[in-house]
């Protein structure tokens, strides 16, 4: 009976805190990429891009980010002007 | 057909070693032939638990550096003669066996035995990516605790870019009373975490370290649950489909006596 009420008012057990909080890590692990692929994956992007448009290759940013509980893979890149074909 | 096996964790001291002399011995009660090659170079231990220490001559190293065959290194279990230990160098380092040498021994080993299986040393450097690359089989221990969670999804992780797609999980030492209570995470949590095949699940049993320290692994041994659920996961590995038991909590009268010590 007391263990019972005491229970209500406890804090989220320990197991669950645990959980939650190795599923919010295991996101960032699984998603870490190493920096030579990123990299590489600068390079790519920037080849793909200029053949369309002139962009700022030295104020480009390409980050993987957590959102809530996914990744995203978010750029920011400069674009100077288009190459018109 | 005969299968390798590699018992892998990621972090230390989760159990490995023991679960492959448990393994071991298991399969050898079943009739199986069975060698098991410890890779723990310079931390030789699977000798120890098999109760085997005094009758090594020749390590894996002698076989893998072409010194001698292997069938001269293996030693063979006092009590089941159809298990073999291929012991550990106690003095090189990780690097001294390299992954093609492994493939070269094991496919040797194929022709004669049933089962190999691998004791792995902790972490993914040299003697993780050795040890995997001759097994068609994983089986990664873990704890349900944070940390061994982290490192088993790693190792799964690692084990799926070499291309080692047949992996199960043992969780080891759980305790019942702290799932009961909600301090501890539960299968269900663990499987919602790495979504990997379970075969195994251990209880923290006391009786794991008195076997240890006796030599003689306790699978099979129906006094204790982690002989218990070891008998299980060998018949398990054998294909054969065993509910999960239902672990015995301490009841109230136990806790006491263990409390006051009686
Ligand atoms: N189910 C269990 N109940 C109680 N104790 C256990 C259990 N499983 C393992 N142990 C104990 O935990 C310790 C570590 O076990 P073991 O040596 O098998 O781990 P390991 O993963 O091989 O370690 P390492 O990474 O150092 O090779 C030992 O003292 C062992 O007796
Ligand atoms: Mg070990």
């Amino acid at each position: 009976m007391l263990d019972s009420l005491l229970k209500i008012f406890s804090k989220e057990k320990s197991g669950k805190v645990a959980k939650r909080r190795l599923q919010m890590v295991l996101i960032q692990d699984r998603a870490s990429v190493s920096p030579e692929m990123m990299n590489q994956l600068r390079d790519d992007i920037i080849q793909v891009i200029s053949k369309y448009m002139v962009i700022n290759q030295s104020d480009m940013e390409i980050t993987l980010e957590n959102v809530d509980d996914s990744v995203a893979l978010v750029a920011n890149i400069p674009v100077q002007n288009m190459k018109h074909h | 057909m005969s299968e390798v096996i590699v018992i892998t964790s990621g972090k230390g001291g989760v159990g490995k070693t023991t679960t492959t002399a448990n393994i071991g011995v298991g399969l050898a009660q079943r009739g199986k032939s069975v060698v098991l090659i410890d890779t723990d170079t310079g931390l030789r231990n699977l000798d120890l638990l098999l109760g085997l220490e005094n009758r090594i001559m020749y390590d894996l190293v002698d076989v893998t550096e072409g010194r001698i065959p292997y069938k001269k290194a293996l030693v063979r279990h006092k009590k089941y003669e159809s298990l073999f230990l291929l012991p550990t160098s106690q003095i090189k380092d990780k690097s001294a066996v390299n992954p093609a040498q492994l493939i070269v021994l094991c496919d040797e080993l194929r022709k004669e035995y049933d089962y190999v299986i691998i004791d792995c040393p902790a972490g993914i450097e040299q003697g993780f990516k050795t040890a995997i690359a001759a097994a068609d089989r994983a089986i990664v221990v873990t704890m349900p605790e944070v940390s061994a969670v982290r490192d088993a999804d790693k190792i799964i992780g690692e084990l799926g870019r070499a291309e080692k797609d047949n992996i199960s999980l043992i969780v080891n030492r759980i305790r019942p009373q702290m799932v009961e209570s909600g301090d501890m995470m539960d299968m269900s949590d663990i499987d919602d975490i790495l979504a990997v095949k379970c075969i195994g699940q251990v209880p923290d049993d006391e009786m794991v370290v008195t076997s240890a320290n006796r030599g003689e692994p306790l699978v099979g041994n129906p006094k204790s649950q982690a002989g218990r659920a070891y008998a299980n996961i060998v018949g398990r590995i054998l294909g054969e489909d065993i509910p999960f038991m239902e672990f015995e909590k301490e009841g109230l009268f136990k806790r006491l006596k263990k409390a006051l010590g009686i």
